[in-house]
Formats: C-alpha cells, sequence, structure tokens
C-alpha cells in the first residue's frame, strides 16, 4: 500500500533529479562556448552527420505528409461550400507552421537523437569518456557543444526542405485528387502567405534541433550498466524528445503565435 | 609521490571506500587487489580527478589532486599515463589519432616529433606499423596495448593501469605482464595496477595493497602475502571460496 504512496513520490524526485543534472550539463555546455577553436572542426564534421545525411527522410516524409494534407482538404471540400484553390493556402500554412518542423523533429529524434544516446553511451560505457578526460579533454565541449551547434545551424535548413517537399506534396496530390491546376494551388499559397508563418517554422526547428540533440546527448551521458544500459537510455532519449517537442510546439506557438 | 588519505566515496547509498590511505613512493610498482566491484577502478580514478571523493586527500606531488579546476588538473594529468581496463580507444579515431590526441593536449610535441613519438610508443608496446588501423579492427590484447602506447606516449611519471590483464588468455596475460615490467623498468615510471589476476601481481608487482570491506585489509610485498594468515587474505590468495562460509 505505502508502495503505492511512495513510487510516484519517487518519480517525482528522480524526475527533477534528471532535470537538476541535465540543467548543470546545459550550463557547462554553454561554458565550453569559449574554447570553439577546440570544436569548430567537430561541428563541421557533425553538420554532416546530423544534417546533409538526414535530407533523404526528411523530404520523403515531408513529402507525403503534404499530399495527405492536400487529399484531406480535399476530401473535405466535398461539401462544395469551400472553392477548391483554398487548398493552397490550407496546405501552406499547415506545412509551413506545423508539419515541416514537426515531422522533421520527430523523424530526427529517432535518427539522430538514438544515434547520439547510441554513440555517447557507448562512450561512456566503454570508458571512453573518462579516457578524454583523463587526457585533459574537456568531454561536454568535445562531444557535445558540436552536436548541439550543428543541429541548431542544420535543423532550420532541414525545416526549409521540408517546406519545399510538403508544398510540392500538397500541390502534387491536389492535381490528381481534386483537379486544381498548379496556377490555382498557387493562387490559394499566395493570397494566404505570411512571411511570419515560414520564419516560425524555422524557429521551432532550431528550438527542434537543440532540444532533441542535447537531451540525447545527456541521456548519453549519464547512461550506466554496459550495452543494456546503451539501449534503454536510447529508448528513454526517443520517448523524452517525442514528449518534449510536443510540448515545445505548444509553448512556442502561446509566445509567438 | 602519490599519497591518499582518508578517502571516502560512496555511491547513492553504497559506500564504495571508506577511509583508504597510501603513499606510493617514486618508482614503485605496485598492485591494488581486491575482488570485483570492491572499488578499484573507483580508487584509481580519484588520482587523476576523474571521481571526487566525499571527504579525504588525493596528493599527486605538491598538488591537492581533488581541490583543483579542471584547468590545474591538466598539469596532474599530463603526468600520470592511464590505461583503462578495454583499452578505452576512440572508436571514431585511428590508432594513430588516438595517440596524436593525447600528445595534442599534453605535450608541446610539433607536427614530426608527434608522428616519431606515435611510431616509438606502438613500437615499444610491439604494436609497429598499426598507425592507420581502426579499434574495432583490434582484438582485445591489441586494444590494450594501443592503450598501453597511449599512456606511455605522454611520458608519464606515473602509469596507472586498470586491470591490464583481466580477461586476457594466458599468453596474453604473459606478455602484457612482461610488457608492464618492462616498461617500468625502462621509463622510470611509477606503476600502480590494479587487477585481480594473481598472476599479474605475484609476477610485475613488488608491493601489494589489498582492498576489502572499503579499508586496506593488507599492504606490504608478494612474498609477505603469501604468507599472511588474515582469512580474507588467505580465500582471495588460493581463490577457495569456502574458507569464510562460517562467517557469512
Ligand atoms: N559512477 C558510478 N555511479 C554509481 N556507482 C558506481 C559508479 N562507479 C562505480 N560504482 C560502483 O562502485 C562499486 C565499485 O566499482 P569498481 O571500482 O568499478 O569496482 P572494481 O573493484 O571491480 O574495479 C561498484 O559497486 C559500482 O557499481
Ligand atoms: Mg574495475
Amino acid at each position: 500500500m505505502l508502495r503505492i504512496l511512495i513510487y510516484p513520490i519517487h518519480i517525482f524526485i528522480h524526475f527533477f533529479e534528471g532535470l537538476a543534472e541535465y540543467v548543470l550539463l546545459m550550463t557547462k555546455m554553454f561554458r565550453s562556448v569559449k574554447s570553439w577553436n577546440l570544436y569548430l572542426g567537430f561541428t563541421a564534421d557533425q553538420m554532416v552527420n546530423i544534417g546533409a545525411q538526414s535530407i533523404p527522410i526528411v523530404m520523403l516524409t515531408s513529402l507525403f505528409s503534404g499530399m495527405v494534407t492536400s487529399v484531406q482538404a480535399a476530401y473535405q471540400f466535398e461539401s462544395g461550400f469551400v472553392p477548391t484553390w483554398f487548398v493552397g493556402s490550407i496546405v501552406g500554412e499547415s506545412v509551413l507552421l506545423e508539419l515541416a518542423p514537426m515531422i522533421t523533429g520527430l523523424v530526427m529524434t529517432g535518427k539522430i537523437g538514438a544515434t547520439i544516446t547510441a554513440e555517447i553511451g557507448t562512450m561512456r560505457v566503454t570508458e571512453q569518456i573518462d579516457a578524454l578526460e583523463s587526457l585533459s579533454f574537456d568531454p561536454v565541449s568535445f562531444l557535445i557543444m558540436p552536436r548541439v551547434l550543428a543541429a541548431a545551424i542544420m535543423f532550420p535548413i532541414l525545416v526549409i526542405v521540408a517546406d519545399f517537399c510538403g508544398i510540392l506534396g500538397g500541390l502534387f496530390a491536389a492535381q490528381h485528387a481534386m483537379d486544381v491546376s498548379a496556377q490555382e494551388f498557387i493562387r490559394g499559397l499566395r493570397t494566404w502567405f505570411r512571411p511570419w508563418d515560414a520564419w516560425f517554422g524555422l524557429i521551432k526547428g532550431i528550438f527542434f534541433g537543440i532540444a532533441i540533440t542535447s537531451i540525447a546527448s545527456y541521456k548519453g551521458f549519464t547512461t550506466e550498466g554496459g550495452a543494456e544500459g546503451v539501449g534503454k537510455s536510447t529508448t528513454s532519449t526517443v520517448v523524452i524528445s517525442c514528449m518534449v517537442i510536443v510540448l515545445l510546439d505548444y509553448i512556442l506557438a502561446e509566445i509567438f503565435l | 609521490m602519490i599519497n591518499v588519505k582518508e578517502l571516502y566515496k560512496s555511491f547513492e547509498k553504497k559506500d564504495v571506500l571508506k577511509g583508504i590511505s597510501f603513499k606510493i613512493n617514486h618508482g614503485e610498482s605496485v598492485a591494488i587487489i581486491g575482488k570485483s566491484g570492491i572499488g578499484k577502478s573507483v580508487l584509481l580514478k580519484h588520482l587523476i580527478g576523474l571521481i571526487q571523493p566525499d571527504s579525504g586527500e588525493v596528493w599527486v606531488e605538491e598538488k591537492l589532486v581533488n581541490t583543483l579546476s579542471f584547468t590545474q588538473l591538466q598539469s596532474v594529468r599530463a603526468q600520470c599515463g592511464m590505461v583503462f581496463q578495454f583499452g578505452a580507444l576512440f572508436d571514431s579515431m585511428s590508432v594513430e589519432e588516438n595517440i596524436g590526441l593525447a600528445l595534442s593536449k599534453l605535450s608541446e610535441m610539433n607536427k614530426e616529433e608527434v608522428t616519431q613519438q606515435i611510431s616509438k610508443s606502438l613500437a615499444e608496446v610491439g604494436m609497429e606499423n598499426s598507425e592507420k588501423l581502426m579499434p574495432s579492427s583490434l582484438s582485445g590484447g591489441m586494444k590494450k596495448r594501443v592503450g598501453i602506447a597511449r599512456a606511455i606516449a605522454i611520458k608519464p611519471k606515473y602509469l596507472l593501469y586498470d586491470e591490464p590483464t583481466t580477461g586476457l588468455d594466458p599468453v596474453m596475460t604473459d606478455s602484457i605482464n612482461r610488457l608492464i615490467s618492462k616498461i617500468h623498468k625502462q621509463e622510470d615510471v611509477t606503476s600502480i595496477m590494479v587487477t585481480h589476476e594473481l598472476r599479474t601481481v605475484f609476477e610485475v608487482a613488488e608491493r601489494v595493497i589489498m582492498i576489502h570491506d572499503g579499508k586496506i585489509k593488507f599492504d606490504g610485498t608478494p612474498e609477505q602475502i603469501k604468507l599472511s594468515n588474515d582469512i580474507v587474505v588467505q580465500q582471495f590468495i588460493s581463490g577457495n571460496s569456502t574458507l569464510l562460509e562460517t562467517e557469512a
């Protein structure tokens, strides 16, 4: 009986301990900003890992989500009260504001977040992080900073890629599912286009990128218990990052919209 | 000289070190022994500030290690080469880059000298011409050798080995033991090895410190430990698990 009461308290304490540890690690990371000459080279490598290699999957997922948006809009337009060329604006708004950053965030959680935790976690359990420190390298500026920085730079770029592919997918589906011509689609897109929506999507991208990579790094850094521990941290990175992204999405919308 | 005074360390609810004190003079070759999970690695990591004690002092020469900042620790770490249990080579770097990384921070060599020092250290551990290999293509014994090469490359005064022979086959164990002895003699270093392999103790060490239940149970020569009549020490030396059954 007591256990049932203690368990949630335990979880609660555990959560705040973890949060404190995370904040501490991030503070260390921001303090290491001044040793930029050390990690700039690594940042370039990470930009390739995090950014360039993720372009295909981001293109594919956003293409299809744009197409689905179009098809669903068509389905809702069946009543006939709304002119079909409005579909361009619906796809445009949804993709720029929500779909492109969100899809990028979730796909990257699985792809990059999991990879980073597995990499850093393996380094932790095989004592490579201790070894780095024994050679007087600060593991935070060596391992975490380049990844977070690379994500902050590359995520907005990935969101732009997702924007284009999503709208392209929407356009393609609109032509096929509801006979909306390209001109009409673009007319819809332009009529309600607000540059701020596109900017907001990019801002979200930056926040998501920093959130995913820093959570993944933290989870890798605090991994314990061998290969099994690496597996556990990886799973929990994906779960936590997904929740944080959805939460951030809401918070940012409240702040910026 | 390394001087450890009244070291205490616990993790969460577990008390690992409960008042450890010892001095190691320059040139000694010391084995720290004890059961698995007793805190040998934890103790070794205290010596170069990888772990901070709850209380107590760790002195390396005239520096109080547990009060130094990360930057101040660099001078201590430049004197101490640490060989990790499974080598702890950086996966993403070649053998050459692994050793080069150590030299880049802890020595003042120029590019040419670094290249020379890398091949010299590799030759010393019997791994000539392996500069371009990646750690994933090395066997366990080879990883340990490269780990040793990385540690000796910085020309340290102290060499710290964590389980240098654990998990190796008998022949490899012998060759690593010889290597440690050779380096100890040639390089004028203080060698401290943590191990639970008695063979390494008797073949390499001149002094043995045994840790049991967070405290020092024995401190003396390998000859003395063989003659000890302490039941815990005897059990460890003889590998007989039935000796203590009445107590447990
Ligand atoms: N970073 C850590 N966090 C929590 N517990 C730890 C940590 N490092 C070591 N321990 C615990 O301390 C004890 C001693 O570990 P260790 O020094 O690795 O033993 P060994 O004598 O085999 O080298 C073990 O029970 C281990 O679980
Ligand atoms: Mg150990």
